[in-house]
């Protein structure tokens, strides 16, 4: 597979398509912002925490066919999960998109359809579509209400 | 459209404007990316540089590196009058009057911050209006914005038609009483568009208002004559024409540079310093604090050297073609759309896709070698005026030829096949 097509594979375009939870949490108890000025991305990141899990997460926003993809996928795979669990894959997830030494097989493993991502890693000037989301996420976990940036 | 297409010239270029021939001027071209022979079609960011300005470069570093207006020794001297030399090759290359009308920035940025902040900070006051236009470069928009934060005076803003044209109209009934200072892009960095400057500048001094013009995306594409467009300041970067990067051209009329308090103190601008009063060097010096760009402002005459050496009828006639070709061309893949449809426009064609984003457009494009510019362009208010977050830009230089459009054209078939 060429490293484009290792970039765009069919789910992350069908994730650009069909964006899942791409709405609104009107009651979410935890929401924040991420924007990268430089290229226009923009997300909002709405969860619903309670008792320490993910009872609801969505996203709302514009930008590139790997940031929507990537916080589409975020959310798929962060629904349900507990705040500690989804702290643990942010992680992992980062590590793997800036293709830092380091990950655990075992925590690449759980990663599941996640690692389709991998990709980004080889395409530097993208990194920053495909984290956005995640950061936003971890800053609306931590009730941050700072805009996130990974400019 | 049809017309430009049928009268489909050589691909050689013109007939007397041999662009196989000015490829190999630039050895950079000669580039493979991703394993693909490079198409640069990222000129609006930054031009390419001809072999004869990295001698110029090169030579300054090897043989003639001092400091000048300094030494008494044999380099200072040199690259003294090398420098110097560079400054009057910019002043017949825009037809300034007189040499000290040329100062040395570090590019279009700088010289309209130091107008904004020496002439803005010394001549304007509360209440004052400052116009602009709709398709400004951030940094045609920002230096006003905190000249306005500094002394309360206000921004006015020409809008731009649906194709993209700067409305004289609308720029007319803006100028009052309050209006001290117009500052207009020449052409515009997003859309290509040529806005009438010479009108704008005629109805502007009609009331005795002074223009500045941002040239930055004018002179790489055709020959600017400042007398003739009669403006009081006109900005210009020597890396978008054919020049290195860090060092541009402020032009201001002598009689409003000398009213003007200076933007910086150091070395070079003065003439007299004690711990209870300077005196300021004369013109052009007094804007030129510390050590500048030296090898900067000669590479820059290097290439206007380059520059004066064609004909530029025939550099137009060959970018028209050019973007008669790739306007042709674009028009006719259908899901894409062209923004800015100017009838005077020069070097760019930006474009949209309703559901690709730009810069998934190009990620792929470079993939095929072709280096374009996706994104707002530092002109947000022009992307908020078309309602999109983002366009992808080519932008041609005169090395540019139909073969480039052709691989471009190709590159967004591959970019709506991945996302079909």
């Amino acid at each position: 597979m060429s490293e484009l097509d290792e970039l765009y594979q069919e789910v992350i375009l069908d994730h650009n398509k069909s964006p899942r939870n791409f709405r609104e949490i009107v009651d979410a108890n935890r929401r924040s912002e991420g924007y990268n000025p430089l290229c226009g991305d923009h997300v909002t990141v709405f969860v619903n925490l309670a008792d320490g899990v993910i009872r609801d997460i969505s996203f709302k926003g514009s930008g590139c066919a790997i940031s929507k993809a990537s916080a589409s996928m975020m959310t798929t795979e962060l629904k349900g999960k507990s705040e500690t669990e989804a702290e643990r894959v942010f992680d992992t997830v980062h590590k793997m998109l800036t293709g830092e030494m380091g990950v655990e097989e075992s925590d690449l493993e759980r990663l599941g359809k996640l690692k389709i991502l991998s990709g980004v890693c080889k395409f530097p000037a993208r990194v920053k579509c495909a984290s956005l989301a995640w950061h936003t996420m971890n800053a609306a976990l931590k009730g941050s209400d700072k805009v996130s940036s990974t400019e | 459209m049809k017309a430009a297409r049928e009268k489909r010239l050589p691909q050689s270029g013109t007939e007397s404007f041999n662009v196989d021939k000015v490829r190999r001027d630039f050895p950079i071209l000669k580039e493979r990316v991703h394993g693909k022979p490079l198409v640069y079609l990222d000129n609006g960011a930054t031009s390419q540089k001809p072999q004869v300005v990295i001698d110029a470069l090169n030579r300054y570093y090897k043989s003639e590196n001092s400091n000048i207006h300094r030494g008494v020794h044999y380099l200072s001297e040199r690259a003294t009058a090398n420098y110097e030399a560079a400054r009057e090759k910019i002043r017949q290359f825009i037809n300034a009057e007189r040499g000290n009308e040329i100062i040395f920035v570090r590019g279009t940025t700088e010289a309209i911050n130091l107008v904004a902040q020496s002439y803005g900070r010394s001549f304007l006051k509360t209440d004052d209006e400052i116009v602009i236009s709709a398709m400004e470069h951030h940094s045609n928009i920002v230096p006003w914005q905190i000249l306005c934060g500094q002394i309360g005076a206000r921004l006015r803003v020409v809008p731009i038609n649906h194709d993209g044209e700067f409305v004289l109209d609308e720029y007319r009934r803006l100028l009052n009483e309050s209006t001290k200072l117009v500052s207009l892009t020449h052409v515009s960095n997003a859309l290509g568009s040529i806005v009438p400057v010479k009108e704008a500048v005629r109805l502007a001094h009609e009331r005795a208002i002074p223009v500045l013009l941002d040239g930055a995306q004018a002179v790489p594409h055709f020959k600017v004559d400042v007398q003739d467009i009669g403006c009081d300041f006109y900005a210009f970067s020597g890396h978008k024409l054919f020049g290195p990067t860090g060092v541009g051209v402020l032009y201001g009329k002598a009689e409003l540079l000398d009213a003007m308090p200076p933007y910086q103190g150091g070395g070079d601008m003065i003439s007299l310093v004690t711990f209870e009063k300077t005196h300021y060097n004369v013109l052009p010096y007094k804007f030129e604090a510390g050590t500048p760009n030296i090898a900067g402002g000669i590479g820059l005459g290097a290439a206007i050297d380059y520059l004066n050496g064609f004909n530029w009828d025939e550099v137009c006639a060959h970018e028209s073609d050019l973007l008669a070709y790739a306007t042709n061309a674009l028009s006719e893949i259908e899901s894409i759309r062209i923004i800015g449809s100017a009838k005077d426009k020069a070097g760019v064609l930006s474009f949209v896709s309703d559901h690709i984003h730009a810069h998934d457009v190009g990620t792929i494009l470079d993939q095929e070698g072709v280096a374009i510019r996706a994104g707002h362009h530092c002109a947000m208010p022009v992307m908020q005026r078309f309602g999109v977050p983002a366009t992808a830009r080519a932008s041609f230089a005169f090395y540019n030829n139909r073969d480039d459009v052709d691989v471009l054209v190709r590159g967004i078939h591959r970019v709506l096949k991945v996302f079909s």
